[in-house]
C-alpha cells in the first residue's frame, strides 16, 4: 500500500520564489537562477512514492538538498509548490490545526546531531511528544518505558543527554520518535554523526526494529554504503532533484548516468550484489537420460569443461566433466550416473558475492545457484564472481 | 555656530508628560511604592536575626558552607555597626526595583528574540538606557516622582534594564536551531515551545542578566540618596558631603557585603541548575 507520495515538489529559496519557480519550470539551471534572481533552488520538481513498511532511502551529497527535501515532508520548510500525500492526503493543504495534528500522530523525525533537551531527563525527553499531547503522565511513563526498553536503554530513565555517549544518545533520539506511535519516520542523517562500529550497529538495530514494526521509514544519508545496506528503495540526489531511484541491486548493476557511476565506484560490491545478480541462465545442462553424446556435444557448444546434471523436476543431480565424459566413452557406458561429481559447490540466489567467494575459490567448477528444494536457478562461473566485483560486465564464460 | 536645540527638545516633551500623563505617572508611582512599602514593612517585622538566619539557610541551600558562613558573619557585622535598618531600606529598594526590571524585561527580551525588527529598534535604546550616564535619570524622574524613593527606584529600573533584556534575548536565541526543530516537528504550539523548550535552555543566560540586573541596581543605591532615597546610600552620601569619612566607609562596606551575598546568591542559583542538568 502506498504510505507516502510527493509530486512535483518544488522548495526555492529567497525572495519572491513564485516568480523563480516558473523559470525553474521552464528549465532555468541552478547557477543561472542565482545570477538572475539570487534565489537558490533547494528542490527541484521532485516525485517519489514509498510503499507502507518500506525503507526508502534519500541519499546525497551535502548540498544537493536532501535535507531540504525531508523538510518538507513534515513541513518544517515550506514547499514552494507541489504536494506531499500521507495516506492519500495532501499535507501541503492542511491548515496549522491538522498539521499539528499531522505532526503530533502520523510523522515522527530523528535529527543528526540527536537534538535532545539538555534539561530534561532521558525519560522525559523520551515523551517530549506524548507531552505535548497533554497526554496523562501514567500514560506517559509507560510509553517512554516501553520505547526505552525497546531501543536497549532500560535503566537509564533518569540520566540526563549530557551523560550518554553520541550512540546512545541518538538511541533516545529514535526512542523519542517511536513513542508516538507515529507511522511515518523521518530519519535525517540519523547515523552520520556516530563511529562507524556504532553506526553499523545502530543500523542492524534499526533494521530489527523495523522488522517488528513496520514503519515506513524516510532515511537521509551522504554515505553509500549505508543506503545500500538499510534501503528497500534508494533515491540519488544531485542540485535538489532526484536523478536515480530504484532498489540498491538496479542502481548498482544500472547506474542512470556518470554521476551515479562516480558514487558506486568505491562501493564494496561484495556485500550487495547476490549471487543472482552475476548467475547465468543455465544452458549447458542435461537431464539424467540425456546421455553421454549429448553432454559431450552441449559442453562443446557452451565451450564449458563441465556440465549441470539434473532431474525430470530440474533437482541437481551432480556435475559431469569433459574428462570423465570422454572417459566413459572411451569405456563404453551410457550411464552417466557413474561418471557425477556429487561434491559440488552449491549456494542459493541471496547469497552475497562475498559469501560466494571462498567457494569460488575451492571448487575448479562453477557454482551451482539453487533454491530450498535443491531445484537448480542458475549457474555462476567462477570468474563472474571475480568480475562481479570489479563491477565489469559479466563475461560469457 | 548653528546648534541643534535637542536639550530644548527633551524639556518640553518632559513638560508635555508632566502636564499629559499626571493620571498615568501617579497610578504608576501608587503601584511600585505599593510593593517598595510593603517589601520594607515584611523585612523590617522579621526579627534581624531571623532575616539573618534565612539568608544562611538560603546561602547554604543554593552555594555551600563557605557562602553561608561569609553571609551569617557578614550580615552580623552589618547589625553591629548599627547599619541594620538602612541596609533593610536598600535590600528592599533594590529588590523591588529588580522585581519590576524582571517584570517588564523578560517579556520583551522574548519578545526582542522572536522577532528581529523589534530586536533592531531596541537594541540602540537598550544601549542608550545603558550607557547614559544614571544621574540623567534623576531629573526627569525627580520631575514625575517628587522626591524620595520613587524617583531613585524609577532611575534604577530604567538602569538596570538592558542587561536582563539582551541576555533573555541572546539565550533565547541561542537555544539550537535542531532542539527548535525537534520541538516543532514533534507538534510543539509557540507557546509550548517557549514554555517547555526556549525559557528552560535559555535561563543559564537569563540568570545571568537577573544577576546583572541586581548588580547594577545596587550601584544605583548611592545615586539615588541624592534624590532623597533613604538606606546605606544615604549614609555614604552623608558621610562624603559632611566629611565623615568613618561614617562613609562603614556604609560603603555595608553596600560590598550586600552585593557579594546578592551577587553570589543569584550565581549560584544558575550553576545549581547546571548542576542538576550535570548530575554531578
Amino acid at each position: 500500500m502506498l504510505k507516502l507520495a510527493v509530486k512535483n515538489l518544488y522548495k526555492i529559496y529567497g525572495s519572491k520564489p513564485q516568480r523563480s519557480l516558473e523559470l525553474v519550470r521552464q528549465g532555468v539551471s541552478k547557477e543561472e537562477l542565482l545570477k538572475k534572481t539570487g534565489n537558490g533552488i533547494g528542490v527541484c520538481k521532485v516525485n517519489f512514492e514509498v510503499e507502507e513498511g518500506s525503507i526508502f532511502v534519500i541519499m546525497g551529497l551535502s548540498g544537493s538538498g536532501k535535507s531540504t527535501l525531508i523538510r518538507c515532508l513534515n513541513r518544517l520548510i515550506e514547499p514552494t509548490s507541489g504536494s506531499v500525500f500521507i495516506d492519500g492526503h495532501d499535507i501541503c493543504s492542511y491548515d496549522e490545526k491538522q498539521l499539528l495534528s499531522i505532526r503530533r500522530n502520523k510523522i515522527a523525525m530523528v535529527f543528526q546531531h540527536f537534538a535532545l533537551l539538555p534539561h530534561k531527563t532521558i525519560e522525559e525527553n523520551v515523551a517530549f511528544g506524548l507531552e505535548i499531547q497533554n497526554t496523562s503522565v501514567e500514560y506517559r511513563h509507560q510509553k517512554a518505558c516501553d520505547a526505552l526498553a525497546l531501543v536497549g536503554l532500560k535503566g537509564y530513565e533518569n540520566a540526563y543527554p549530557n551523560e550518554l555517549s553520541g550512540g546512545m544518545q541518538q538511541r533516545v533520539g529514535l526512542a523519542r520518535a517511536l513513542a508516538i506511535d507515529a507511522d511515518i519516520l523521518l530519519m535525517d542523517e540519523a547515523f552520520s554523526a556516530l563511529d562507524p562500529l556504532i553506526r553499523s550497529e545502530m543500523q542492524d538495530e534499526l533494521m530489527s526494529i523495523q522488522d517488528s514494526m513496520k514503519k515506513t521509514i524516510i532515511f537521509i544519508t551522504h554515505d553509500l554504503d549505508e543506503a545500500l545496506k538499510i534501503g528497500d528503495q534508494i533515491a540519488i540526489m544531485k542540485d535538489g532533484a532526484i536523478i536515480q531511484t530504484g532498489s540498491p541491486e538496479e542502481i548498482l548493476e544500472h547506474p542512470a548516468d556518470e554521476y551515479v557511476r562516480s558514487f558506486i565506484k568505491d562501493v564494496d560490491r561484495s556485500k550487495i550484489l547476490t549471487a543472482s545478480s552475476v548467475m547465468k541462465k543455465p544452458d549447458a545442462i542435461i537431464t539424467q537420460k540425456g546421455g553421454l553424446h549429448l553432454a559431450v556435444r552441449k559442453m562443446r557448444e557452451s565451450k564449458m569443461s563441465s556440465i549441470f546434471v539434473i532431474n525430470k523436476d530440474k533437482t541437481l543431480q551432480g556435475l559431469l566433466t569433459i574428462d570423465s565424459a570422454l572417459e566413459a566413452l572411451k569405456k563404453g557406458e551410457t550411464d552417466v550416473t557413474k561418471y557425477l561429481l556429487y561434491d559440488i559447490e552449491k549456494a542459493v540466489p541471496d547469497t552475497s558475492l562475498n559469501e560466494l567467494l571462498p567457494s569460488a575459490v575451492r571448487s575448479k567448477y562453477p557454482i551451482a545457484i539453487v533454491d530450498k528444494e535443491e531445484r537448480l536457478l542458475g549457474i555462476v562461473a567462477r570468474v563472474a564472481v571475480l568480475s562481479g566485483l570489479s563491477g565489469e560486465e559479466v563475461p560469457n564464460v | 555656530m548653528f546648534r541643534l536645540p535637542i536639550g530644548d527638545f527633551f524639556e518640553r516633551g518632559i513638560d508635555f508628560l508632566k502636564v499629559h500623563g499626571e493620571s498615568f505617572f501617579n497610578a504608576l508611582k501608587e503601584s511600585v511604592l505599593f510593593i517598595i512599602q510593603h517589601f520594607e514593612n515584611l523585612l523590617q517585622w522579621i526579627p534581624w536575626w531571623m532575616l539573618i538566619l534565612i539568608f544562611v539557610i538560603l546561602a547554604f541551600s543554593l552555594s555551600g558552607k563557605k557562602l553561608a558562613i561569609f553571609t551569617g558573619l557578614g550580615l552580623t557585622f552589618i547589625y553591629s555597626l548599627d547599619l541594620w535598618s538602612e541596609t533593610l531600606d536598600t535590600l528592599s529598594l533594590v529588590l523591588s526595583s529588580t522585581l519590576f526590571t524582571l517584570l517588564i524585561g523578560i517579556p520583551l527580551g522574548v519578545a526582542m528574540s522572536k522577532n528581529d525588527n523589534t530586536q533592531k529598534i531596541l537594541q540602540p535604546i537598550l544601549d542608550f538606557m545603558q550607557t547614559m550616564p544614571a544621574f540623567i535619570y534623576l531629573i526627569p524622574s525627580v520631575i514625575f516622582f517628587g522626591l524620595g524613593k520613587m524617583p531613585g527606584a524609577i532611575a534604577t529600573i530604567i538602569f538596570a534594564m538592558p542587561p536582563v533584556v539582551k541576555l533573555t534575548n541572546l539565550g533565547i536565541r541561542q537555544v539550537p536551531k535542531d532542539v527548535i526543530e525537534a520541538a516543532i516537528s514533534f507538534g510543539c504550539t509557540q507557546k509550548q515551545m517557549l514554555r517547555k523548550v526556549q525559557i528552560p535552555l535559555a535561563l543559564p543566560t537569563i540568570l545571568t542578566g537577573i544577576n546583572q540586573t541586581i548588580m547594577l541596581s545596587l550601584s544605583m543605591v548611592v545615586i539615588s540618596a541624592m534624590i532623597g532615597a533613604r538606606g546605606l546610600g544615604e549614609v555614604v552620601y552623608s558621610g562624603v558631603t559632611q566629611m565623615k569619612i568613618g561614617k562613609g566607609f562603614e556604609g560603603g562596606i555595608a553596600v560590598v557585603i550586600l552585593a557579594i551575598i546578592l551577587d553570589r546568591l543569584t550565581q549560584s542559583l544558575g550553576i545549581h541548575k547546571k548542576r542538576k542538568q550535570n548530575n554531578k
